[in-house]
Order: C-alpha cells, then structure tokens, then sequence
C-alpha cells in the first residue's frame, strides 16, 4: 500500500508533489531554511512594507506568537484523536485544563501542595503530564464503547465537568485562581531568560516543543499504531476483524492527545504565571476543533495552519477600528463567518490529508444528482 | 450533600425540574429530528433557540411591554402570550432555515465529510451569539412580566404555579402535535423514508432537499416554543443563553436516544426533574456535573440511548 501511494504522491503536481520528487539534501535544505524562518518570526515586523501588514497591533507581536504556539500544540493533539483516530472530542480543553492546574497546585504559592512540594516548573512538567495522560485514559476507558456523536457529548461534558470543578471547589480556586505560577527556568547573561515583558523567548521554547512534538507523531504515524488509527478510523469493525486491537489504540490516541493537550497546558501556565477558572471555557475547545478541521483534519500541516489561523485572525483583529467601531469586538462574530466561508470552498479543509483527499474524489462521483 | 434538603423539597423540586425539563426536551428535538435525517449534530441549533428569545422580548417590547410594566389581565395576557410564541416561532424557524442553506446546503451538495457540517454549523453559531453578544454589549435583557407565576393548587406540601402548568402542558400539546405530525401525515412519511434511506426515498420520489428543510423548520419551530417558555421561567435572556441550555438539550435528546422523538421527550424531562434534585442535593453549581455524570453512566450500560435510535424505524 505504502509504495504505490508514495508513487501518487510524487505524480502529483504541486508544492508537495515537487518536495516529494526532490532528493534527499534538497529537502533537508527546504526544511532547515523553513526552521529558520519559523525562528526568526518574532522580527517579521523588521521586514520593509510587508511586516507592519504582518505583525499584530493591539497585542504585542512576540504575544501574539506565543499564543499561536500553544494553540498550534492544541491542534496538533487533537488532529491525533480527531484526525487520526477519527474519535470527535469536543472537549479537548479539559485536557489543556488538567496540564495547567497540574502545574499550578505543583507550585503557585497558592495552591494546598505549596508547603509539600512548591516545585520550580520544570520539576512540576512531568508530573503534570503523566496526570493528564491519566486524565485521558480515565476519559478513553468508559467512553471506548461510544460511537460518534455519543463520544462528542461524553468529552464535552468532561470538560464541563472539569470546568465545574475548577469553578466550585475551593482547593482549585475558582476565579481567584493560582498566582505566581514560577516561569521556566535558564539564565543568560545573568538575568532569567524567561521574564515578564520578553515573550520571543516563550515563542522559542513552544516552537521547540512544536517540533519535537511533530517528530514524535510523524513517528507514530508511520508506525502500527499510525496505521491502527486509520483502520479504526475508516471502519471500525473491519479493523477488528482484522485483528487490530481497537480498545488498545482508541486509548492510545486518546493518552497522546492528551498529553500534547496538556503540554500546551503547562507551557501557558509557565508563560501566564496565572490561571483561573475563565480560562478554560468550552468555546475553546470547540475553536480548537474547528482550526483541526479547518486545516484540514488528518495532516499536521493542516493543523499547524488551522491552529495558527484560528488564534491569529482574533489577535490580528485586535486594535483595527472601523470609523468608530473596534473590530475587535466582532472578532469571533466574523470568525464564524470566515470558518464558514472556507469550509464551503474546501470541505476537505485548507492542506487535505492525501488519503483524505482520495477518499473525497471517491465520494464526489457517488454523489446523485439532485 | 444535603439529604434532608432533598427529602424536604422532594415535590417542588420535582415539579420545578419538570417544568425545566419540559423546555430542555421542545429544544432537543430539534437536535433530534435534524440527527434523525442527516446524521448529523446540528450545532447552531442553539443559536435558532436564542433567536427566538430575543424575537418574543422584541414583539414584546412593540407592545410597550417592558420588565418593569405591571402583569396584564388575563385576556391581555394570552393575547401577549400567543404573539411571544408567534414571533418567537417565525424567528426561530427562519434561522434554523437560514442555517441550513447557508451551513448545510451547500457542503450537501459537494458530499463533503460529515465534520465539514460540524465546522460550518459551530461557525453560525459563533457568527449569530457573537454578534448578538456585541449587539447587546453582552448584557441580558430582563423579560416583561407576561405570566406572574401564581400558586395554582397543592398536592400534599407541592405547590404547582399556573406557569409551571402552562410550560408542561403545552411541551407535551406540542410533542403530541410533532409526533402526530410525523407519524400520521403525509410530509411525515417522506421524513421517515429519508431517515431511513435516503436514496431509496430519492427513488421513490420523495424531494429530498425539501424534506431537510421541513426538518430544520420543525426544529425551529419547537425551538421557538421553547424560547418563549425560557423567557416566561428565567425572566432574562443573554447572548450564551442558547449555549447553555443547548448543552443540557443534546445532552437530552442523546440520553433518550438520539433521533429518536419519544426519547428527546423522555430524556428532556429526566434530566430536567434530575438536575432539580443534583441542585437540591449538592448545590445549584454541581448540577451539570451531576447530570454529565449520569450521562456517562446510563450510556455505559445503554450505548445508543434509553429508546434507542429510531426517526427511521419508528413504528409504520
């Protein structure tokens, strides 16, 4: 299967047909000089006429960067449970949420723990990260029976549920929330490296936690258990038919997306230095999801682009006033718009997946004339 | 937890949660009818219930009524009564309408993938609270007292008010109506032929674009009754109110079975009367918990519902 599939891929026309058709030192040049850029990012703005259309107004450049990048971690995670193994979450955010107050009971000063642990964030990272991929699987296990949209209400209502109790109980704070969450660690030149006005930094470190995350699943993607998701995905009983272990790798997915999602989660907790319960609303989630899908669900370029778009056009929006009304307030009201927009241009989303895209041509010669 | 609260206010918080509920299952069926036909969750739903609210407040608000205005006669009162649910049900029945040539038509007719549906409807739903939230400069609007909740007769130590009555009795006039409606007429045959086939129903001559639309209509219109009944209970309405209800709503329409109409009803008032007693046994904030908690478990012992799914089977 994987032979005359790369034999379509490198056929076919486009960017990703010629990088396909290229030896193996122009790639790695193509994808060096793509990592530079992606580094150099924070200084878009240096660049003549084109930066200042770039760069964001009301929020300060480098910021807005480092929300991109958490909500590209976010994407990425999900693009696992959703695009991969085509289980439709609807409350990722839970998962974001779990990383985030793992952290902060860890060691805001705050927390209950403080007197017991008051770890520096480092130290807190782990833990923090073992809890939420507990978190998944304490999700995946009751709900492995669930089909579909059954599954979508059971994850939202876990979110809700963790929302509920980030508001309620008094150990989680509600909205007065953890303060002095310490930032990560590192020194340069005698001053921390991750402070509170410089977030370029930030957007480095989450750049770097992109990139080994997209290693680890392009890994597993090409592995059984990459391949298990697609059978679990394209038809389930079939799949166990053929003896792939269904329960195994549903709660598989689930725990890795899990733990993206709660890297993202503890990232923004080193970075914010604060949290409360208003946080970790349920329209995040769903933003979440729509930028997966957006992207195009099942490919990670997709999902990079989606998670990037759905937190830069609000952040962009920031600061633009039309004659007297800011069009930040509309931000989310012409994002919906937009989301619909684009996926009745491109239902397949922005960068299909190749194989989702096959399967779409399949699909559009069945359709019956209406 | 607080048993002796919940002993004491058994038949108030029973009565009160069927009457929640009574609302909670009118606006799962329209998660229901759509799921029935097209397999599909329809997001914006909530969105097509809160229009409907602020489209009574509006018809209202023509009338000079305001939150502060005195409550009217009787005869007044139905009047204003029966203009709310008019409005409201235009309102709401043209969203769910605009919704679908706008979010659904079009993917329909490219046969995109079912999550492209998802997309487009989350993307109404922002679009039309959002706007609505900046419109409104995210403040609720307090409701005109139509109907003043009067202690109508006690059985034991419950006291039913006249609203309370009213809510149930007309979520079940207008389940029956729906239920005879799809069962009984001919418009409700080519509904269930396409539930249950929908090629087959195209063959067999049934307009299948025309039958969608009848679905998003009927949902809208149940979502219509809903709203005015939400006004005349909360007493205020907000941008996120369609959200939030919406949640317990597809929660509903799921837990009896979804696609299923017997079931939206079923689950509608089960999560109602249980969310009563969840607030009355740990505190108003643990009711969703409580309720998602419930959810998971019946679904753990019942994976497609308590009545199954069954637009399409239902009994010929």
């Amino acid at each position: 299967m994987s032979v005359s599939e790369k034999a379509t891929f490198r056929s076919s026309g486009g960017v990703r047909g010629w990088f396909g058709r290229q030896p193996v030192w122009v790639r790695g040049v193509v994808v060096a000089v793509a990592l530079v850029l992606a580094f150099l990012l924070p200084y878009a703005g240096d660049i003549p006429l084109l930066g200042p259309q770039i760069v964001t107004e009301g929020i300060d450049w480098p910021s807005a960067l480092f929300n991109m990048s958490y909500y590209v971690l976010l994407a990425l995670g999900l693009n696992v449970v959703v695009g991969y193994a085509g289980l439709l979450d609807l409350g990722y955010v839970g998962f974001f949420a779990v990383g985030a107050y793992g952290t902060a009971l860890l060691t805001s000063p705050d927390s209950v723990l403080y007197a017991d642990t008051g770890w520096k964030w480092l130290m807190a990272v782990p833990v923090a990260l073992a809890l939420t991929m507990v978190a998944g699987l304490i999700l995946g296990w009751p709900t492995l029976r669930l089909r579909g949209d059954y599954l979508a209400i059971v994850t939202l209502g876990f979110a809700e549920i963790i929302r509920i109790f980030a508001t309620s109980t008094t150990t989680l704070r509600g909205d007065r929330g953890f303060a002095s969450i310490p930032h990560p660690p590192g020194e340069w030149g005698g001053k921390p490296i991750f402070g509170v006005t410089d977030a370029v930094p930030y957007f480095w470190l989450g750049l770097v936690v992109i990139i080994l995350v997209i290693l680890g699943v392009r890994n597993l993607d090409r592995s059984r258990v990459g391949r298990s998701w697609l059978a679990i995905r394209e038809d389930e009983e079939a799949a166990e038919i053929m003896g792939v272990r269904t329960i195994k790798y549903k709660l598989w997915a689930f725990a890795i997306g899990a733990f993206i999602g709660g890297l993202g989660g503890v990232l923004f907790a080193g970075e914010q230095g604060f949290i409360n319960s208003q946080t970790f609303v349920l329209q995040f989630s769903i933003l979440v999801l729509a930028g997966v899908v957006m992207g195009g669900s099942g490919n990670m370029a997709g999902a990079i682009l989606g998670g990037a778009l759905i937190s830069y056009i609000p952040d962009r929006l920031r600061g633009i006033s039309l004659g007297d009304t800011d069009l930040y307030e509309y931000r989310f009201a012409l994002f919906g718009a937009v989301i619909i927009i684009i996926m009745v241009l491109r239902p397949q989303g922005l960068i299909p997946s190749r194989r989702r895209a096959m399967e779409l041509k399949d699909r559009e010669k069945e359709v019956a004339p209406q | 937890m607080d048993f002796s609260g919940l002993i004491n206010d058994f038949g108030p918080l029973t009565v009160s949660g069927l009457a929640q509920g009574a609302i909670i299952a009118l606006f799962a069926l329209g998660y229901t009818l759509v799921y029935g036909v097209l397999r599909l969750i329809n997001f914006a739903h909530s969105e097509v219930f809160l229009m409907g609210t602020y489209a009574c407040l509006f018809v209202w608000g023509l009338f000079g009524l305001d939150q502060n205005s005195a409550a009217p006669s009787v005869g007044l009162m139905l009047l204003y009564l029966v203009i709310g649910l008019v409005g409201a049900i235009i309102a709401s029945g043209a969203t769910a309408l605009a919704v679908e040539l706008v979010a659904y038509r079009p993917l329909r007719r490219r046969n995109a993938p079912p999550l492209a549906f998802l997309i487009t409807a989350i993307g109404a739903s922002l679009f039309i609270s959002e706007l609505t939230g900046v419109l409104t400069h995210r403040n609720q609007k307090g409701v005109p007292p139509v109907i003043q909740a009067k202690p109508l007769f006690t059985i034991g130590d419950t006291t039913v008010t006249n609203l309370q009555l009213l809510i149930i009795v007309l979520a079940l006039v207008m389940m029956f109506l729906l239920d005879r409606f799809i069962n009984g007429s001919r418009l409700g045959r080519g509904i269930r032929a396409v539930a249950q086939n929908p090629d087959s129903a195209a063959l067999m001559g049934v307009n299948k674009s025309r039958v969608i639309g009848l679905v998003f209509l009927l949902g809208g219109l149940m979502a219509g009754v809903a709203a005015v009944m939400y006004n005349l209970k909360i007493g205020v309405t907000r941008y996120d109110a369609g959200f939030l209800l919406g949640i317990d709503a597809f929660a509903a329409a799921v837990l009896g079975g979804i696609g299923n109409l017997r079931g939206a009803l079923l689950g509608g008032l089960l999560l109602g009367v249980l969310q009563a007693y969840a607030a009355g046994l740990f505190g108003s904030q643990w009711l969703h918990a409580a309720s998602f908690v419930l959810l998971v478990v019946i679904l753990l012992f019942r994976p497609t519902g308590l009545l199954g799914e069954s637009l399409g089977r239902a009994r010929a």
